[in-house]
């Protein structure tokens, strides 16, 4: 059955969790420019079949290298194998020989050719072709200094992402996280920084003291973490281009679980005194504070809407670990997480549709969602133990760690609907995620 | 307790341990514990012949403690609540604390791994601070006691199985100063 929609529908269907009607099929019209065609068999979504040519001139193989990678790794697409092309060499001034492309199934076409520039810059132009329309569909170029090839095939995936399924990309993006080496009786925790495909990797602490729960600040050059050593535990505001550090500050107890509003303006962090656990705000730009919960409860894991009008968070207050939204000034609590079972770490989609969480039901662990409201939970993932879910920019990939008796943490990434699970392609043990926003 | 406090701890036990050399002395306390030991072997115990490293813990020092008192104590399942098995060992604890005032103690909270990061490093505070309480209720004076939590991050058991879980709920007193 061939199902023939606008790509943003199909999505839409998708995140409703409704499989699109099957029905008679239409003698088959040339698709319209843009769309993805699926085949849809019960409910299963076979990846939209594109060809993607090395590009001429300098990091060109590479740099398609990348493209095919980031769009396979997004569940969706399905780079065909550049050995099966019938049409080589496609020079990308001149428009491709289509039929050759339909006969491999392609249904989009992807080339592009590189230049140095006189002042040694790479500009790398690419086009999108509708191999079935017979036109092209995008004609790009970006420019960047020689070293920053990498950068310039994500923002060329992101653009081919775009283009075809309505959604904004997400591949132009770093992760920052905790890589973890050692005996798990006191584990060496290092903040961690890479490329969204694993690439690039560097550490940025010395491992002297644990680093936890490190999250990316709205701008993308200031992260934030908890530092845990032998007798303290604090939050540390890293600046990762000029590597200045400082602490959140003192505040006469325990400090952990930062988080920054949406616009960076603020910090969201959890206070330990005599045992109660509340959370407190920060402002930025004057340093001043202010506590928001004051229930004898564990009120930790705040998380802002990215309206910056809303925080979800984690409490015990009712009896057990739930989720509850609040007013920015503490006022409003209100339970949200209404099933069985516990439910922790919630962050708050950066499209303010969703929210993701860790929900704890007899021995599992799962990644979930649920709509601010609470309505619409949906379980994404599930194993002996996950947790810590991070969104992509674009609100449609969610990462998090998983590790399991005998297996050390690894990092995963799961779509929205829950069909594309898969390990992040960093290979070392790895914990707590944050995604950046899309660089600049 | 903050490390500011801590270290005004440190110092003043300092200010106290460099009085005692000089014009007053330490109020005498009544020995109860094991007497001096002398040079030579100790007493041959069920493990055979002693060689000369194995002598009996000092009185007073950090492996008296560990040895003839204990330092941990453990904790049910998403429970911060003293356990009725953890208030001799607590009562122990305190005695001890009591008869050697210099020691300084840090209570180190730690919980399984099942649950997340941030919700067990809480409830790792919930447990230091339920047996700082409980210390203190016993007379031990609150400013010699620094809380920390560990979360889930330091597991005295590597192990993922019921047994390794119940031993890494605990709290674990660890001596930071003033002990022989």
């Amino acid at each position: 059955m061939r199902l023939i929609a606008p790509a943003a529908a199909i999505f839409a269907l998708l995140m409703a969790g409704v499989a699109p009607a099957t029905g008679q099929t239409p003698a088959t019209p040339p698709p319209q420019s843009g769309a993805i065609e699926g085949e849809v068999t019960e409910g299963v979504l076979r990846p939209y079949p594109i060809a993607i040519a090395d590009f001429g001139g300098p990091h060109g193989a590479d740099i398609a290298k990348v493209v095919r990678a980031d769009l396979e790794r997004s569940g969706y697409f399905d780079p065909i194998d550049p050995n099966a092309f019938i049409e080589r060499n496609l020079d990308v001034g001149v428009t491709p020989n289509f039929g050759d492309w339909r006969r491999i199934n392609a249904q989009a076409l992807v080339n592009g050719a590189g230049v140095t520039d006189a002042d040694g810059r790479l500009r790398t132009n690419f086009r999108l072709w509708d191999v079935f329309g017979e036109q092209q569909m995008l004609g790009l170029q970006y420019t960047a200094t020689p070293e920053n090839w990498r950068r310039i095939a994500h923002k060329i995936a992101d653009a081919i992402y775009q283009r075809l399924t309505g959604e904004q990309g997400y591949f132009d993006t770093r992760i920052v996280f905790v890589a973890e080496s050692g005996p798990r009786g006191k584990r060496k925790k290092v903040l961690g920084i890479m490329d969204q495909d694993g690439a690039n990797p560097q550490f940025l602490t010395d491992g002297s003291y644990q680093v936890l729960t490190p999250r990316f600040s709205s701008n993308s050059q200031e992260v934030t973490y908890m530092a845990l050593g032998d007798n303290f535990a604090r939050i540390y505001l890293l600046n990762i281009e000029t590597g200045r550090q400082e602490t959140l500050g003192q505040f006469n107890g325990t400090v952990f679980a930062p988080r920054f509003s949406h616009d960076g303006s603020k910090v969201a962090f959890s206070v330990e005194r005599n045992g109660n656990v509340d959370i407190w705000l920060m402002n930025l730009r004057n340093r001043s504070s202010q506590r928001l919960t004051t229930d004898p409860a564990i009120d930790t894991s705040a998380s802002f809407s990215p309206d910056g009008r809303q925080i979800i968070f984690n409490s015990d207050r009712g009896g057990s670990p739930q989720l509850y939204v609040m007013n920015l000034d503490g006022s409003g609590v209100r339970r949200v997480s209404h099933g069985g079972g516990r439910y922790h770490t919630p962050v708050w989609s950066p499209r303010g549709d969703w929210v993701a969480f860790t929900k704890q039901t007899g021995g599992r662990f799962s990644i979930g969602v649920m709509k601010p409201d609470g309505s619409g939970e949906r379980l994404l993932t599930s194993s002996f133990f996950e947790e810590g879910p991070s969104w992509a920019p674009n609100g449609r990939y969610i990462m998090f760690h998983r590790e399991a008796p005998g297996v050390s943490p690894r990092l995963w990434y799961v779509d929205l609907t829950g069909r594309v699970e898969r390990p992040v392609p960093y290979s070392g043990s790895a914990s707590d995620p944050a995604w950046s926003p899309l660089l600049n | 307790m903050t490390p500011t406090k801590l270290f005004l701890s440190a110092a003043a036990a300092a200010l106290v341990l460099s009085g005692a050399a000089c014009a007053s002395k330490p109020k005498p306390q009544p020995d109860t514990g094991p007497g001096p030991i002398a040079e030579g072997p100790g007493p041959a115990g069920p493990s055979g012949p002693i060689d000369q490293g194995a002598t009996a813990p000092i009185p007073g020092s950090e492996q008296d403690f560990v040895i003839n008192v204990g330092d941990r104590v453990y904790f049910d399942l998403d429970e911060y609540a003293i356990r009725g098995d953890a208030r001799p060992v607590l009562d122990a604890q305190a005695q001890w604390l009591n008869r050697y005032p210099n020691v300084r103690i840090r209570l180190e909270g730690n919980a399984d791994e099942r649950g997340t990061r941030e919700y067990n490093f809480a409830l790792g505070g919930r447990r230091a601070n339920a047996v700082r309480d409980y210390l203190v209720s016993r007379g031990v004076n609150p400013s010699r006691i620094e809380t920390i939590s560990y979360g889930k991050e330091r597991p005295l058991d590597p192990g993922s199985n019921e047994e390794a879980w119940a031993r890494n709920r605990n709290v674990h007193t660890a001596i930071t100063g003033g002990a022989r």
